[in-house]
């Protein structure tokens, strides 16, 4: 036990499929990622991409009707011939997700702190209400929410778009995961507070050491947090690579268009480039 | 009070919105009131692209509303070309309606599914009691034309096209009344970004065949600077910088823009300088290669 397991997640060949009225399409496949102890690695992809659905495998979220094959092994254990019972000791708290829309995954009808401590109670079996309540206390504080004490009695309209985001990470931490998976979780925030979370996202894995998988369409947001980068289109991954190299030298021709497409705040673009495809003249 | 002050176009001055909130205390809460915008004057001169920027609740989009009439100001004015047009109603408020057009965030949610693209373009023409030019078919045809769409899709729904191509229709509806402004309300936020730089581009060449002017309504700062001439700063309901784009971009200097534009996330200059510089390379192997 070597090489393979110095890996958290070793994914190979993933294909998800969804039946069709002629047979089954493909929405990912033949999809191979690695993510290192500790380690960072960001999805990019237009919208269409099986970059969610890809969190979605890994995670065995998928909806009924979705057929996957392959192999997703995490810590050395693998994942898609692991029971149920088995399979939610692994899920949600050593691999943990969180959303790009923060007020749909809460429930608006119990406190914060209600929620963490329903989260974490599930998966440590006789952990007491008291104890759970600190947890949940000391979860928020580890995101900076002020008054943590007092505002674990709060509900989610009582907080900021930003603040909720930081309620779902405080929930996602409660069980100290060894990976977590982010799906757009700034893309519905404003840029002031997005680089804040980002900053938390960054600074929990410095202090945890635990590993990132952040899925996102904003090719600036991923190159700012993580190490590794997997360009996806129609559920292929097109180029991977390190981030510097695939920045800065990016060997397909989708990642280079993509790359030409992106608006830039420090210069103007006389024309953006845009991918030159047929029938979609500007 | 009608006589010209200036040559703008659009001349908004200390615009006040408030809106009436619930007050707590239940039965005998007295009414209280939320300024969502605060005393804003603005300029836009005829040519130009002045973008708002801000972020949620800054009060941006309501004075995008402000000064389209789709709601009426608590206080302060709007003029265009020199008239005040601030309680304009009737037949004035329609004559407004083709010199002021709004494009807006979801294109789809913005268009009838029920209609046609035809029906859909020519729809802002027929409710100002207006024939299409050249007859309804061809009218639409050229507009699609113009806006990179296949004018043979004319009879197509909404739910038929892309993201992309329904902003477009959504684009050449506001173009059907041939407007001098058109305000694009977060008109690209919700387009790949392939798809959006075609859109920007589109913006920028209509703009320079009509010679219209964009109120320009968005939170992505990157966005802005590819297409903004003059910038200005919302934030609680408060234009807090305005100015020239290069100089809000390359020296702002209020605190909450120098803030605003510090969290934009960006792509390590050293790694885009080596990306461009290996483009060169390329392009210049390529015509090698086609010179022999």
């Amino acid at each position: 036990m070597n090489g393979p397991a110095q890996n958290l997640l070793e994914v190979s060949d993933l294909t998800v499929s969804f039946p069709t009225a002629t047979g089954h399409t493909d929405v990912v496949s033949h999809l191979d990622l690695t993510l290192e102890k500790g380690g960072a690695l960001g999805i990019v992809g237009e919208s269409g991409s099986g970059k969610s659905l890809t969190s979605l495998a890994i995670m065995g979220l998928l909806p009924g009707k979705a057929r996957r094959s392959g192999s997703i092994r995490f810590a050395g254990d693998e994942l898609t011939t692991m029971s149920e019972s088995a399979l939610r000791r692994v899920r949600g708290d050593r691999i943990a997700m969180i959303f790009q829309d923060p007020l749909s995954s809460l429930n608006p009808y119990y406190t914060v702190g209600a929620q963490i401590q329903e989260a974490y109670r599930s998966h440590r079996k006789g952990v007491s209400r008291r104890q759970a309540r600190q947890v949940s206390i000391e979860a928020m504080e580890r995101v900076h929410i002020k008054d943590a004490a007092r505002r674990v009695d709060d509900y989610p309209h009582q907080f900021s778009g930003g603040m909720r985001q930081r309620v779902m990470i405080a929930m996602a931490l409660s069980t100290e995961p060894e990976l977590l998976i982010a799906d757009e979780p700034t893309t519905a925030l404003d840029v002031t507070v997005q680089a804040q979370i980002l900053e938390l996202l960054e600074e929990i894995r410095r202090e945890t050491g635990s590993g990132l998988i952040l899925i996102t369409h904003d090719l600036a947001v991923v190159s700012e947090i993580t190490d590794h980068i997997v360009v996806m289109r129609y559920g292929e991954c097109v180029e991977r690579g390190p981030v510097e190299a695939v920045f800065s030298d990016p060997q397909h021709a989708y990642t280079r268009d993509l790359l030409d497409a992106v608006p830039r705040i420090d210069d103007d673009i006389a024309a953006l480039r845009t991918p030159g495809r047929a029938g979609e003249a500007t | 009070m009608s006589a010209p002050s200036s040559s703008a176009l659009l001349e908004a001055d200390h615009l006040v919105k408030e809106f009436a909130v619930a007050g707590t205390g239940g039965l005998i809460a007295r009414p209280e009131t939320f300024r969502a915008v605060d005393d804003v004057s603005l300029r836009v001169e005829a040519g130009e692209t002045v973008a708002l920027v801000g972020e949620s609740g800054s009060g941006k989009s309501t004075t995008a509303r402000l000064v389209a009439r789709l709601i009426d100001a608590t206080s302060g004015s709007v003029r265009f070309d020199g008239h005040d047009v601030t309680t304009l109603n009737g037949r004035d408020l329609h004559d407004f309606r083709s010199e002021v057009q709004v494009v807006f965030q979801d294109p789809f949610s913005s268009l009838n599914p029920r209609h046609t693209v035809e029906r859909i373009i020519t729809a802002p023409l027929r409710y100002q009691g207006r024939k299409p030019p050249g007859g309804s078919r061809a009218f639409t045809q050229n507009l699609m034309e113009r806006v990179g769409l296949d004018p043979m899709q004319w009879e197509r729904f909404p739910a038929q096209f892309s993201g992309g191509q329904a902003q477009r229709i959504g684009i050449a509806r506001a173009l059907a009344v041939a407007p001098r402004l058109v305000i694009c309300d977060e008109a690209v936020s919700a387009l790949d970004v392939s798809v959006q730089a075609q859109v920007i581009n589109l913006l920028r060449r209509l703009q320079a065949e009509e010679g219209f002017s964009y109120l320009f309504i968005a939170h992505d700062l990157a966005v802005v600077r590819q297409i903004a001439t003059r910038v200005a700063v919302m934030s609680a309901g408060r234009i807090v910088e305005e100015g020239d784009r290069d100089a809000v971009f390359d020296n702002p200097q209020h605190e909450y823009t120098r803030a605003l534009l510090s969290a934009v996330p960006r792509i390590r200059p050293e790694w885009e300088t080596a990306r461009r510089e290996r483009a060169a390379e390329r392009a210049a192997l390529a015509a090698q290669s086609i010179e022999r």
